[in-house]
């Protein structure tokens, strides 16, 4: 690697124009700006009716009775269904673990928790029949933290666990419990300086995704269904969905929609069974659309965390041991739980060289909302943790928190806790000498001979300073963030590419199931398929289940993993389309056999540039198609006991500075600049690649300064389930973020290129939370921040 | 639900006297989400927004009157001098699109504490017009608010406009909300000097039921302000003042904990908002007065 951080440029592939590394545009960039984009929610159907689901109203509850008779009465009204009208045995599903009830049956867990579904002719008819389903329900205690769950006489939110983890975990309220021991902490504590311990909680946050959870299921004539959803990993929905409708899976035909982001939000099912039995049961298409409210309620959340650090260092600045614990709530079903947990523990050192580590993370069942999926995955909440923990050692070292971070920072050849080492480049000083060598954005940029600009104050347009009480501070942090699945997942993705000409021009097509959800697959794949095919027109195949599984669009994997498939496929189309051209031309060229080729602008040429044939003399009236797996290296599970394990794929390492403007009376927070400086391996689409990293540092803002599902501790009942009390950064909150970008690449990984979505999530979040520290000189151990925290008014 | 459309005001006033629980709408900020939300499912709605009139606004020799539907936008844009505290609370409301359609009407119909144009009202001294078939009547703002989310509208009657102090003195308005732009109130403070009165007057919101006046930090410092002369020598106000004046302000507030924020915060910050808005009219006045006297 390059130690001094020069970035190693890879110039790979084809001169073809639109290939990998340039910055084409998004094919539905100009749709959704102009609102054309046709979105899930926007599909309809000659026929179709309206399903509807009704939630528990309470958290934890005994089901004494359903009445849907008023319901069913009610004209308009052509099903109503609960639990005893589920189809077959199979009435749970979950990714991981079943757990989750299609419909509750007996009790409900958290609020919210579907209880019956309707389908009517009219959404507000299904909406009212809907609210004329009596449920009696008899209250249960809720259990909303780790105390509550297990205590000794704690309820259990799952009576009769049968999975896989049930083994290991010393209550069956807790979901998964990973260890890590690596060396000695409490002897190397004894070589410690200075000892810093810290709580830390980490708030509830929501994906917030601006396309509500909506799909159209349309029965078909062989028994089946057709279901158009938007969704994050098509084939992980049909494998739950199929067993519950009782149909093999070549009858549950899915197609992706138009998805309106997902950031982890939709890798668990929402209303796609329920739409399914519907229209089953009706024999009428049945359309879903949640409305914000709904939302907040359909989908997992980040799971909020307790964590609990012990660092030692030496005086000289050097790390001794870590101790940890990190506490997730997984709220009352299982989800991804266990690979948060996974991910919490395993990335809980953050990227640091510590080599005596004491490291225990669990997941609870409590009947708070259930929590899974959401960008950062278990890394979020231990970078927010251990940055603040590494500026209080610096702090009580004094030194500068960057020079500190600097001297601990992990590289390349860097053992991970895990006993795997990190063999790719991991430029983590690099990075942070970046951020740190930026220019810093002007002081009292408010000023101007008018007055007060108020839009560059904290409380902007509110007009609540004018100055007044305004302190600028400045933080930095950190992170490391695997990429792809762990713990020994398959995680493979599948490619059909097809090569053939269509007037009179080669064309490629790609066909996957990647759901595009704004990541930027469909402008990638296209690029791949020109860079490796060297034509222009690639036709990007709506995807389905008519093709293998892509996996998940998650864990910053896509562009790996799908990417790495298309990839694969374009080769080995490559591959024939050379073998068709050595059949026709061969005798004309020695070079056909001789010669390496390659496929560029439309024609087969020489690695020396001699052009050999036309692709489309080569091709002529065949059509060359290819389906293919594709599987990056394989990773192993933790051991359950020591935590020791290859888990992980490639690492992904962003930094961030943040600049912050205080108002510390009013206890308001004005982010003025958000820099980023982060390695992307290789950046396949440079102007992609910038969107990813500006958009995640916003959501790692957010959860910094506002963004918090906020829950009842008496009641676990959701506070906040709407857009005007669950606040999300607009853009008079957006930072400048001015971004580095390096390119060191991993030679395991296609194209050298990293993952690279979630890592700007986790450092943005601990940088704005140093900056207010630094303004205020408060602790503040908690995320988001609210203005309370900052004025002593809690 | 019956969709009533009138097409003018007597028509309007009609129909609210055959139907008294008809909801009247116009820019519908309020009520289009109680109805989406399900919260609210009235017999009738009213749309307003064929009567031209309420949009519409005069500006007279000592008063503004401002048309119940005059969206926020014409206020910031056309009223910032006559009525500056309101168009900087107007500045203040939700996002540019409802600042568009949105009134000042609604947010008295709806009289929710955290209405951002309230403070303002109650600062520069208003009085609502409404009017039904039995009549119109005009009532002070001091008495408008009755109660949490209520205000002394008789079921027949309809907003039509509200007569606003002409600002004689300068005005501020500032807001807390979490974020900063699109937010509704934590809480918010308003404030209006009156040269011409020599008096001072305040509006707090969303810290107590309904919209209040904190009277007792007003007295305070009608009193202290004439004691000390400031009227006349425009002297700095001494910071023993502001901040007797911000703790009174601090006691008017009657606050919850709630979602946004804890009660606690929100006295204090309504203290911190009274004192940099006293500072900044204040700052203003003994400019203006300076400019004056330079003139002169």
């Amino acid at each position: 690697m390059a130690a001094n951080g020069a970035p190693t440029k890879i110039t790979q592939g084809s001169q073809t124009k639109g290939g990998i590394g340039e910055s084409t545009l998004r094919p539905d960039g100009t749709l959704k700006v102009t609102g054309e984009f046709a979105y899930s929610s926007d599909m309809w159907h000659e026929d179709m009716l309206w399903g509807q689901i009704l939630r528990s109203t309470v958290a934890h509850a005994e089901i004494v009775s359903i009445d849907t008779g008023e319901a069913l009465a009610m004209p308009g009204v052509y099903a109503v269904m609960t639990y005893d009208d589920l189809p077959t045995d199979v009435r749970n599903y979950g990714l991981e673990i079943q757990d989750t009830p299609v419909l509750a049956h007996g009790k409900v867990r958290h609020h919210g928790e579907p209880v019956a579904i309707v389908a009517a002719d009219h959404p507000e008819t299904a909406r009212r029949a809907a609210a004329k389903i009596k449920v009696e329900y008899r209250e249960l205690p809720v259990i909303t933290d780790e105390a509550s769950a297990t205590a000794p006489d704690a309820i259990l939110v799952h009576e009769n666990r049968d999975d896989h983890h049930i083994g290991h975990v010393p209550h069956p309220n807790i979901v998964h419990r990973q260890p890590i021991v690596r060396g000695n902490a409490d002897e190397a504590a004894k070589r410690a300086d200075v000892i810093v311990k810290g709580e830390y909680y980490f708030g509830m946050q929501d994906q917030a995704f601006l396309g509500p959870e909506s799909g159209l299921a349309v029965p078909a004539e062989d028994g089946g269904v057709d279901l158009y959803i938007a969704t994050q990993w098509l084939h992980s929905d049909l494998r739950q969905i199929a067993p519950v409708l009782g149909l093999p899976e070549d009858k549950v035909r899915m197609t992706l929609s138009g998805v309106g982001g997902a950031f982890g939000g939709r890798e668990d099912l929402s209303m796609q069974i329920h739409a399914c039995l519907l229209a089953l049961r009706t024999g009428k298409p049945v359309k879903i659309v949640y409305n914000r409210f709904e939302s907040f309620f359909g989908h997992v959340h980040r799971h909020p965390a307790k964590l609990h650090y012990e660092h030692g260092a030496t005086k000289d600045g050097k790390l001794t041991h870590m101790k940890c614990r990190i506490v997730l709530d997984g709220g009352a079903y299982a989800s991804a739980s266990p690979a948060v947990v996974g991910n919490a523990s395993s990335l809980s050192v953050g990227p640091y060289v510590i080599d005596d580590v004491d490291i225990e993370a669990i997941a609870l069942y409590s009947n708070n909302p259930p929590c899974g999926a959401m960008r950062g995955f278990g890394a979020v909440q231990a970078c927010f943790a251990y940055e603040a923990q590494m500026d209080k050692l610096a702090k009580k070292l004094g030194m500068d928190p960057v020079e500190f971070r600097q001297l601990n920072a992990m590289e390349q050849g860097t053992i991970m806790p895990t006993g795997q080492p990190v063999d790719s480049p991991a430029p983590v000083a690099e990075l942070l000498r970046r951020v740190k060598a930026m220019p810093m954005p002007p002081e009292r940029q408010w000023e101007s001979s008018e007055g007060a600009d108020v839009r560059q104050l904290p409380g902007g347009l509110s007009n609540t300073t004018h100055g007044e009480g305004v302190v600028r501070g400045v933080g930095y942090a950190v992170g490391i963030k695997n990429v792809g699945f762990s713990e020994g997942f398959d995680d493979y993705s599948t490619a059909k590419v097809r090569m053939e000409v269509i007037n009179g021009e080669p064309v490629a097509t790609v066909h996957t199931a990647m759901a595009e959800v704004g990541q930027g697959g469909v402008t990638v794949h296209a690029q791949i398929a020109r860079t490796e095919l060297g034509v222009t027109q690639v036709t990007i195949h709506p995807a389905d289940t008519q093709v293998g599984s892509a996996g998940s669009t998650s864990a910053s994997r896509q562009t790996y993993v799908t990417g790495g498939a298309v990839k694969n496929a374009c080769e080995l189309v490559r591959e024939k389309v050379l073998e068709i051209g050595r059949r026709k031309f061969g005798s004309y060229h020695p070079a056909w056999a001789t010669a390496e080729l390659l496929l560029e602008g439309g024609k087969v040429v020489t690695d020396g540039g001699e052009v050999l044939s036309d692709l489309v003399d080569v091709l002529g009236d065949e059509a060359v198609e290819v389906e293919e797996e594709w599987r990056h290296r394989p990773t192993e599970a933790f051991d359950l006991r020591t935590g020791q394990g290859n888990g992980h794929v490639q690492y992904s390492f962003a930094a961030h500075r943040a600049v912050v403007e205080v108002d510390t009376e009013l206890g308001l927070v004005k982010v003025i600049e958000l820099a980023c400086a982060q390695d992307v391996g290789k950046a396949l689409n440079p102007l992609s690649v910038i969107g990813q990293i500006q958009g995640g540092t916003i959501q790692g803002m957010g959860i910094a300064v506002m963004e918090e599902i906020v829950v009842d501790p008496r009641t676990a009942k959701v506070r906040n389930p709407s857009f005007t009390d669950y606040l999300l950064p607009t853009i008079l909150d957006t930072p400048t973020i001015p971004v580095d970008v390096l390119e060191l690449a991993d030679e395991h990984a296609p194209y050298g290129l990293r993952g690279i979505g979630e890592a700007p999530t986790l450092s943005s979040t601990p940088a704005v939370l140093a900056a207010i520290r630094n303004a205020t000189g408060l602790a503040l151990d908690r995320t988001p921040v609210r203005p309370e925290h900052l004025t002593g008014t809690a | 639900m019956d969709f009533l459309r009138p097409a003018s005001w007597e028509e309007a006033l009609a129909a609210k006297a055959e139907h008294p629980t008809a909801v009247p709408i116009a820019g519908g900020t309020d009520v289009m989400v109680e109805i989406n939300f399900d919260h609210r499912r009235p017999e009738y709605l009213m749309d307003l927004n064929r009567i031209g009139d309420l949009t519409e606004w005069e500006v007279g020799e000592d008063t503004v009157r401002l048309g119940a539907s005059v969206p926020y936008t014409r206020i910031m844009e056309n009223l910032d001098t006559e009525l500056p505290g309101l168009a900087l609370a107007s500045h203040t409301v939700a996002s540019p699109q409802i600042r568009n359609r949105g009134g000042v009407g609604g947010n008295l119909g709806t009289a929710s504490p955290a209405g951002d144009a309230h403070p303002a009202l109650l600062a520069a001294g208003a009085e609502v017009e409404v009017e039904s078939v039995r009549g119109a009547r005009r009532i002070p703002i001091d008495e408008f608010y009755t109660g949490v989310k209520r205000n002394a509208l008789a079921p027949d009657e309809l907003i039509r406009a509200v007569h606003v102090k002409k600002a004689d003195g300068p005005q501020q308005f500032s807001k807390v909300g979490t974020r900063n732009a699109m937010v509704i109130a934590v809480c918010a403070f308003g404030l209006a000097l009156h040269p011409e009165t020599r008096t001072v007057r305040t509006g707090i919101g969303s810290a107590a039921p309904t919209p209040v006046r904190a009277k007792a930090a007003e007295e305070f410092l009608n009193a202290a302000l004439e004691e000390g002369g400031f009227w006349d020598n425009g002297k700095i106000i001494t910071p023993s003042v502001a901040k007797q004046f911000a703790d009174l302000c601090s006691a008017a507030c009657n606050p919850i904990d709630d979602v946004r924020g804890t009660a606690s915060y929100r006295r204090h910050a309504v203290g911190v908002m009274a004192r940099r808005t006293l500072t900044w009219t204040w700052e203003s006045y003994r400019g203006t007065r300076r400019a004056a006297k330079g003139a002169a």
